[in-house]
């Protein structure tokens, strides 16, 4: 017997997942029309290569937002089916990156041409950010390590990891078909990496739509023992989601190292853990793991480098950006608490009565 | 204010957005009496209960307490008030702190002075026991002890800050018998000694074992207040229904029924044992059975069906599934196999809380289709529909988490899953705990219903009448080994007991 | 139990972090010196024996060059005993200097982690009659426990490259100023010297944008967006090191405006990283400061001085340090600064 009750179109609202990611964007918006609509400007012009490419803030949004959309498909699923977050992506996408390069660049730190195709070399960095995935993964799955002590092994010597792969030399790609990873293909004016990125949502969308991940991720991690009994194995689905992980993070190591041609092993990549779990949360998903919303991740991943495009804009210190995210942080907690949550439903419900009794 | 009274409630209306959770209820505690709150979910027990304890404000009403002899109209705003003028509560689930001491957690929180001197501590803590007649030590840490015992650690606690009125929130629902008893001796003494009890329970037997009063709600209304003396058992229950009921006679025809017709086992084992501490037991069942294991909690009962569905490791034992060798030692297997579990612990092993109403019904027929084979949107909606329709689940939309349902529903939702996966062998670990009369009865003539439609059915239940309701033969267990079979004539109340407690077959 | 079981756990992912950690380590350092494998005792007696205590040669190519140009210069052949320890941690490091001064060795070389905490130890080794010198970094303790401190002049880099810039005679200078972690010595020095020639003619002079990239080229890039983004004008980037100097230069080749030499933009950057002034051969790059790291030939005179029984005329030595412009630079500067 299902009541036939339709939610109010406010409180479905108030209750989408949605809502947070897009209030933020609005807010954003909002707040770069006020101040300066020129940040909404873009601009056709040609690269020095002679490519045509657009400019603009909203192109460097899409373009820098992307590795952390990626990451944030991946941080999704582990948040969900574990309860908690790898922070060892950022020295994930280290080694990842000093893989790719020492593969490309073969024996010599600084080639004249690439010694391996970039196809081979992305395959191979692929395969040991799974491994560095199902290390975590076995952590957590089978040693039942808190996701963020198990993950924390790696971010301590992950960046060590990295140098050690390249004798800690400095391998420098002079390709240039290498730079469109990270740049602009020949002819296109729209930055590579959302490209990327919209295989990865495609990709994505096609898995969740067309396999059973997003209902046994979510199940496993709302309740393990249900799960269990049901037919699940809890292990492997939290194993098989690091794994994922490893995949978004070699993707990102692939335009990261493009974007530069080399690699720095001790700030590449620098936080960029937190901004993934910051999107996370940003999507409306609880960090303890159980229901989530991809697109809100990804719209939460853009909307955090909307909001740090903004802050470089106005020329906030770049040291002090995090001060600022940590803002953002808060106000997330507080409006995702249910208590807060009780309360503004409790004040719409009052001023509806209010004006149903006027 | 009556004379002998300790505790009065007025007129008591109380709403929620929608919901009218009680309506002029008054409700009446004396002294030294203990006072059974009857009801069916839903009815406006636990809502009374906060309303008293300052959890929720009234909207209207009265309350009086009688302290020092003299009468007093309070209002509380938070537990601890409520605590303070001598109103105790001790919920289900135990809320004391696992890893400190018994005398830490019978004191935490109350210390006078800045210094606690242990000694003293362990030593009051040890008299209050002893005269409570709570057989452990204060110096034991808490989680070492049984729950029986934690149950009574919290009541002591309570009881040891002067509480006038003491209330009990289904405090036996995870005791087996012989804790139960102890607990029931307690609150005799508590009586004895001048203290009213609220104690709202679902089991009946319990009711009129230890109960002086009983209060029957329903449909957040006050039906009336009985003695146990004039009100026998079954218009008790016809009262919390609020019909008279023959319901229970159509059962046992039914289950009569499709007794004595023998066929091939649809699942045998032989042997089988697992890590969980069992004995090695044989078992099977036919198409169309209903059997039952029972037993004091404890004796292993969950764990043999456990076994039976791979739920635990199985460690040896063959298994035969229509006369053919499988091997199950997993859930996935035995799914496979045409078997269905629904677990005793439906919060911990059977609801996905946060997921939907058509998330939980399509999981394990999900599971079983596979990973990349995942049901259509709207195909799952029509299986949750035909579902919720079959079982009368009361829910918002296919799409309401599962966790905002009442309790019964979600047991529904659970049975309308493993339903879903059309077993040839469905398992029932305790369907009917902690839900209200009306779907007790309901799922118990589902049972037979399905099993006079050819599905055998192994059905547990802590309270026997319900298992002699429902099963045609049923298995005994004692101390986690299978002691005794039981069918035909030997299927009544007695001769269960006496093979439960060891004593007329073995 | 549990909390056994949890400790357990937790001491495994310890061993296993400190383990993975020093994998790291042994494949870039290899310490295979002469005295780190051998009992100090073993030492020949003609041979000069020397402690050295440095940072992770993993902490930056800097460091890399500074631990790979000491142990070249301190082997057996040149008549040194040495042996080698690397902690980027105070403690960790006192401890080495400890034990070096129970080994009795004849210098201690010193590059610490942290200014502080040092009195104890190095009152220790003089009370032992150890030499100790400072190289790279200098401590917060009395001059009299040690003998010498080689240093480089973080201003006077600074100094160098702004003098150069001023040389350039343009008309107008129109800076993105990219800064290292904010409060480091290298970045207090070297952002002196701009802001101070900005505010002396503030005509001529502005500064565009000045932000902290934190030593990272990603951060630089977005910056440099930002700035391009914006519409900013600039005709000079005066970037503290090298990765963030890259970094500005892939956003200016997104944005397609031309830098080096004779062109729009002039590149600046610090370190002299091989690669960098490989660029700055290719005319991509105008300048890059040098930031010796070759210290051990200032060490080495200095031993022979005291050896030699001589007096050493200062206390702190400041080592050479050039500039190069993209117009002289040659290949053998390139190999030779290169680090």
């Amino acid at each position: 017997m299902i009541a036939n009750k339709k939610p109010s179109f406010l409180s479905g609202l108030l209750h989408n997942q949605l809502l947070i990611p897009i209030a933020a964007l609005l807010l954003l918006t909002v707040f770069n029309l006020i101040v300066d609509p020129s940040f909404f400007k873009i601009t056709l012009g040609t690269n020095s290569d002679g490519n045509p490419v657009l400019s603009g803030y909203l192109i460097t949004i899409i373009d820098y937002g992307s590795e952390l959309a990626i990451l944030a498909i991946g941080m999704t699923l582990v948040t969900a089916a574990s309860g908690g977050q790898d922070i060892s992506v950022g020295a994930g996408i280290a080694i990842a990156g000093s893989v790719l390069l020492r593969v490309l660049c073969g024996t010599e730190s600084r080639p004249e041409t690439l010694q391996t195709p970039v196809f081979v070399a992305f395959i191979i960095c692929c395969l040991c950010a799974m491994i560095a995935g199902a290390f975590n993964g076995a952590l957590v799955a089978f040693f039942r390590i808190q996701p963020m002590v198990a993950t924390l092994i790696l971010f301590t010597a992950g960046r060590s990891i990295a140098a050690w792969v390249n004798n800690n030399e400095l391998p420098i790609i002079s390709e240039k078909s290498f730079t469109y990873y990270g740049g602009y293909l020949p002819g296109i004016p729209i930055p590579t990496p959302f490209f990327i990125a919209l295989l990865c949502f495609a990709v994505t969308w096609a898995v969740l739509k067309f396999t059973n991940l997003g209902l046994y991720v979510q199940a496993v991690g709302i309740n393990e023992k249900t799960s269990r009994l049901n037919g699940l194995n809890p292990e492997l689905i939290k194993f098989a989601v690091y794994i994922l992980l490893g995949v978004c993070v070699a993707v990102c190591g692939l335009i990261k190292v493009s974007r530069l041609s080399t690699i720095n092993y001790s700030v590449i990549a620098k936080d960029i853990e937190m901004d993934a779990i910051l999107a996370v949360a940003l999507g409306g998903n609880a960090l303890s793991g159980g229901k989530f919303n991809m697109g809100a991740s990804i719209l939460g991943a853009y909307v955090i480098q909307f909001l740090t495009t903004t802050l470089y804009k106005f020329d906030v210190q770049s040291d002090a950006l995090s001060a600022y995210k940590a803002v953002v942080v808060i106000l997330l907690v507080v409006m995702s608490a249910p208590v807060f949550r009780e309360k503004i439903s409790s004040l719409f419900r009052r001023l509806r009565a209010g004006s149903a009794a006027a | 204010m009556q004379k002998d009274s300790v505790l009065e409630l007025r007129g008591i209306f109380k709403s929620f957005p929608g919901v009218k959770a009680l309506q002029n209820v008054d409700f009446t505690l004396r002294k030294g009496e203990i006072h059974a709150l009857m009801g069916e979910n839903g009815a406006g027990k636990s809502t009374l209960i906060k309303v008293l304890t300052g959890v929720y404000s009234k909207d209207a009403g009265d309350i009086y307490i009688k302290k020092d002899n003299r009468e007093e109209k309070v209002v509380f705003h938070s537990p601890q008030e409520a605590q303070r003028a001598g109103i105790s509560t001790v919920y289900q689930e135990i809320s004391l702190c696992p890893n400190l001491s018994v005398a830490e957690n019978i004191f935490i929180g109350r210390a006078e002075g800045k210094f606690i001197s242990w000694k003293k501590m362990n030593a009051d803590a040890q008299m209050l026991l002893n005269s409570l007649g709570i057989n452990v030590k204060a110096t034991q840490q808490l989680a070492s002890c049984s729950i029986a015992v934690q149950q009574m650690v919290a009541i002591a606690r309570a009881v040891d800050m002067e509480c006038s009125v003491l209330i009990l929130d289904e405090p036996t629902s995870s005791l087996d018998e012989s804790e139960v008893e102890k607990l029931f001796g307690l609150m005799r003494q508590l009586r004895d000694r001048g203290v009213g009890i609220i104690f709202v329970t679902h089991f009946l037997d319990q009711v009129y074992e230890v109960c002086d009063k009983i209060t029957i709600l329903r449909d957040s209304k006050l039906v009336g207040e009985y003695t146990c003396e004039e009100l026998p058992r079954v218009q008790l229950v016809s009262k919390m229904l609020g019909k008279e009921l023959d319901d229970m006679a159509d059962i046992k025809n039914d289950a009569e029924s499709y007794q004595g017709r023998p066929s091939a086992p649809v699942y045998e084992a032989t042997n089988l044992c697992s890590t969980e501490g069992i004995q090695p037991f044989n078992f099977y069942i036919r198409k169309g059975e209903v059997n039952g294991f029972t037993g004091l909690l404890g004796s292993g009962r969950s764990e043999s069906v456990r076994a039976i569905f791979g739920a635990d490791k199985v460690t040896s034992g063959s298994v035969k599934v229509n006369g053919i060798p499988v091997k199950i030692t997993k859930p996935l297997e035995a799914m496979k196999q045409g078997i269905a579990y629904l677990p005793e612990d439906r919060k911990r092993d059977g609801i996905i809380g946060d997921l939907s109403v058509k998330d939980n019904i399509i999981l394990a027929l999900q599971v079983k289709t596979g990973f990349f084979k995942p049901f259509s949107k709207a195909k799952a909606t029509k299986f949750a529909k035909k579902y919720i329709d079959m079982l009368d689940i009361k829910t918002a939309s296919v799409d309401t988490p599962i966790k905002s349902l009442s309790g019964g529903n979600q047991q529904k939702v659970i049975l309308g899953r493993w339903l879903l996966t059309e077993p040839t062998y469905l398992i029932l670990d305790e369907p009917t705990r902690g839900i209200d009369v009306g779907t007790k009865v309901d799922i118990q003539k589902l049972v037979l219903k399905l099993a006079s439609e050819g599905m055998s059915v192994t059905f547990i239940s802590s309270e026997t009448d319900e298992m002699l309701r429902t099963c045609s033969r049923l298995l005994v267990m004692r101390d986690r080994k299978l002691v005794g079979e039981l069918t035909g004539d030997d299927l009544n109340q007695t001769t269960v007991m006496n093979t439960i407690a060891g004593g007329a077959r073995e | 139990m549990k909390l056994k079981k949890m400790l357990g756990i937790i001491l495994t992912a310890a061993m296993c972090t400190s383990m993975l950690a020093a994998c790291g380590d042994t494949g870039s350092t290899s310490t295979g010196s002469t005295g780190d494998s051998k009992p100090a005792s073993n030492g020949k007696s003609d041979l000069i024996r020397v402690g050295i205590i440095n940072n992770d040669p993993n902490e930056s190519g800097y460091r890399t060059a500074n631990v790979n140009d000491l142990k070249a210069t301190f082997t057996e052949a040149n008549g040194y005993d040495a042996q080698f320890s690397y902690s980027l941690k105070n403690d960790e490091q006192i401890s080495y200097a400890q034990k070096y001064i129970q080994d009795e060795v004849d210098y201690l070389l010193l590059s610490a982690a942290d200014t502080a905490g040092w009195d104890g130890v190095l009152q220790d080794a003089k009370a032992a009659g150890v030499k100790v010198i400072l190289f790279d970094r200098t401590i917060d303790a009395s001059e009299d426990l040690y003998e010498a401190s080689i240093v480089s002049d973080m201003a006077k880099e600074g100094k160098t490259a702004v003098d150069w810039l001023k040389s350039q005679n343009l008309d107008k200078y129109q800076v993105i100023h990219l800064q290292g972690v904010m409060g480091s010595a290298a970045q207090k020095g070297r952002s002196a010297a701009l802001t101070e020639a900005a505010e002396a003619d503030s005509s001529k002079w502005e500064i565009v944008t000045e932000q902290t990239a934190e030593w990272n080229a990603e951060k630089a890039q977005q910056i440099v967006q930002s700035a391009i983004d914006a519409g900013k004008e600039f005709n000079v980037i005066y970037a503290e090191n090298d990765d963030m100097a890259k970094g500005a230069v892939a956003a200016l080749d997104k944005a397609n405006i031309a830098h080096g030499v004779g062109k729009d933009v002039i590149v600046m950057g610090f370190d002299c990283n091989k690669w960098a002034l490989e660029e700055l051969k290719a005319g991509n790059w105008n300048y890059d400061g040098q930031c010796n790291p070759f210290q051990s030939s200032y060490i080495t005179d200095i031993i022979k001085k005291l050896e030699a029984g001589e007096k050493l005329s200062e206390k702190t030595i400041i080592m050479d340090e050039k500039g190069f412009d993209a117009a002289t630079i040659t290949q053998e500067d390139v190999d030779k600064y290169g680090i």
